[in-house]
């Protein structure tokens, strides 16, 4: 059994005239945390119903387990959902709604009951059993959702934006609760969400979509340190993003000609094609200091304080667009200022999707 | 006092209106309760002779007891109907989908009259004699539209989502259905039927043109007012009211239930 999860082979899904996503080559493995991550339209809530059996794909294949699973209806496959608008079944109790899934199994009696309280007590609602849902608050019911996908023991579990009608405070709480859950039950979890925060606070491994493609995947430091496209460096994180052209390519090492100079990176290129830098906010630095070079002056546009830092924007001599920067607790900018912004040559990552 | 006299035409407006409605039925009901012969003031009761009479009537409780069949077996035929074409219409994509909606709803907006006649040239054409079935038929005419659009506004979008959890957690369709839409419908269910059964009740036209011996309440009270007056016409006119006004109480009381 060694098999991943979930296999996407070569998925495209059309409505109509519409790609909704193309030629999608994933593989989950088992136990993940994965996260598909990526805006309204970029085709993560279309992938997820097509794992779940609510969309058949035009083309392509889905594999749970190493079996082929791609015309299986939802009430036949190992998966199960938790929607965003968590569709508990009003008519029935906290404990009715757990136990569905073991009903409709043919569990019965002592052992459903047994399940359901354990699933219950796990989402830390042993409690509210003999309560009906109306009675429960969004994230009770959240948690209400979790227990009723989970006490079945799904191979995967889907998760649909389950946090979004959340306030922030309970969200991330939620997304403590859910890492927790996840590595103490082991089932592999697929979860869809816009938020980048959310994707990195949960994720092992993010899946960046837009227009229907997979844009990067891997593990979260991965993708925020090291983006393997232009789409995924501005999505995950304030970025600034540089353009320009390769100059020289040799052995690994990339020159690119910017409006700032021309900059040595670590990457694979061609002479000629354009390419740009990603620059990281935290990256740029207002003081001088071992091994860094110096990019320029930069006046101060806007400037505000963020608790942990000061988020500025700044407008350095030769570039069309101003930068993000962010500056130190203790250093207070304000609008006028000048800066001489430097930055380890280490930092930039060559961008050329 | 000041403020109640700037009322004053407010509520002298509303009494008139309210006496418009009500006058009549209150006029139907206390001659109903008359002593004598003639239903005409002076009011000389109370007594409850007619309504004794009424329920001594043999063709009257008959009458009765076609209404209330007709009303219950229509009413049912009617919800079962258009449950299943709103689940239909609601769950799957069909093709020509809105014509089929608006065909359903279509006879809402025609008159009791024109349904009537087109239903007797077309039970006459065929051959069906007219006998209780046949207004059975007419009432399911005019309720299934009715009992469609109520229970369609109520499979929304938000119902779906609940149908395909079920769906999810490994129930099949006839689960579905049984366990989750028609529970989670109930209200509706209940409220469409009831206002079915009410209109049923007190549906004269079709009923008195695809009737001939066996009739509907309503019907034999016509026959009855044919011969003149009474308060015995009163007394029946007294009941059927009683009946409609309590199907609307408990109508009224479900979705109040509802809504809290």
């Amino acid at each position: 059994m060694s098999a991943p999860a979930v296999e996407f082979r070569q998925i495209t899904m059309r409505f109509g005239e519409k790609l909704a996503v193309r030629d999608i080559d994933l593989t989950i493995p088992r136990g993940a945390f994965c996260v598909l991550l990526g805006p309204s339209g970029g085709g993560k809530t279309t992938l997820l119903n097509i794992l779940g059996g609510f969309l058949t794909p035009s083309q392509g294949q889905v594999l749970i387990d190493g079996q082929d699973v791609t015309g299986v209806p939802p009430a036949k496959r190992a998966t199960t959902t938790v929607f965003q608008d968590y569709a508990l079944f009003p008519h029935m109790s906290i404990a009715g709604n757990v136990g569905f899934g073991l009903k409709m199994r043919g569990v019965s009696g002592q052992e459903r009951t047994r399940r359901v309280a354990a699933a219950l007590e796990m989402v830390g609602l042993a409690e509210t059993a003999e309560r009906r849902t109306h009675e429960l608050s969004g994230g009770q019911r959240q948690r209400v959702a979790l227990a009723r996908a989970l006490v079945v023991e799904p191979a995967v579990l889907l998760l649909d934006e389950p946090l979004g009608a959340l306030d922030l405070k309970l969200r991330r709480q939620m997304q403590e609760e859910l890492k927790a859950i996840q590595k103490r039950v082991g089932t592999t979890f697929v979860h869809v969400t816009h938020d980048q925060e959310e994707a990195m606070a949960i994720g092992d491994e993010i899946v960046v979509m837009n227009h229907g493609a997979i844009e990067d995947k891997g593990p979260p430091e991965r993708i925020y340190l090291k983006p393997a496209s232009r789409f995924a460096a501005n999505f995950m994180g304030d970025n600034n993003v540089i353009e320009g052209r390769v100059s020289a390519a040799v052995e690994g090492r990339v020159t690119v000609e910017t409006a700032l100079g021309a900059f040595t990176v670590d990457g694979q290129a061609e002479p000629g094609q354009t390419a740009a830098l990603s620059l990281r906010p935290e990256h740029l630095q207002s003081g001088a200091g071992q091994g860094l070079i110096t990019l320029g002056t930069a006046r101060v546009l806007e400037a505000g304080f963020f608790g942990t830092h000061h988020q500025c924007t700044a407008q350095l001599e030769g570039l069309d667009s101003p930068l993000r920067l962010r500056l130190p607790q203790k250093q207070s900018p304000s609008r006028g200022d000048s800066l001489t912004l430097h930055v380890d040559p280490g930092d930039l990552v060559l961008l050329t999707g | 006092m000041h403020g109640s006299l700037r009322h004053l035409p407010a509520f002298l407006y509303a009494g008139l209106i309210y006496g418009f409605i009500f006058l009549p039925v209150a006029v139907l009901v206390l001659f109903s309760f008359q002593g004598s012969r003639v239903p005409v003031p002076p009011f000389d009761g109370p007594s409850l002779a007619w309504y004794r009479a009424v329920f001594a009537d043999d063709r009257m409780m008959a009458a009765l007891g076609n209404s209330v069949l007709v009303a219950l077996v229509s009413s049912t035929l009617s919800v079962v109907l258009g449950f299943f074409a709103a689940y239909g219409l609601a769950r799957h994509r069909i093709v020509l989908g809105g014509l089929v909606q608006g065909f359903l709803t279509a006879p809402l907006t025609v008159s009791y009259l024109i349904i009537a006649m087109g239903l007797l040239i077309t039970f006459n054409t065929l051959g069906v004699p007219k006998s209780l079935i046949t207004i059975g038929i007419g009432h399911v005419v005019i309720n299934l539209p009715l009992c469609f659009a109520i229970l369609y506004s109520q499979m929304g979008a938000h119902q779906a989502q609940v149908e395909r959890a079920a769906r999810d957690l490994g129930a099949r369709e006839w689960q579905v259905l049984l366990l989750i839409t028609v529970p989670m419908l109930w209200p509706a269910l209940f409220a469409s039927f009831f206002l079915a059964v009410t209109f049923s009740w007190d549906e004269f036209i079709i009923a008195f043109m695809v009737s001939r011996f066996e009739v509907t309440l309503p019907v034999e009270i016509w026959s009855m007012l044919r011969s003149g007056l009474n308060p015995e016409t009163n007394a029946v006119g007294s009941f059927v009211f009683l009946i409609s006004v309590a199907l609307f109480v408990v109508l009224d009381m479900v979705l109040r239930r509802r809504r809290r």
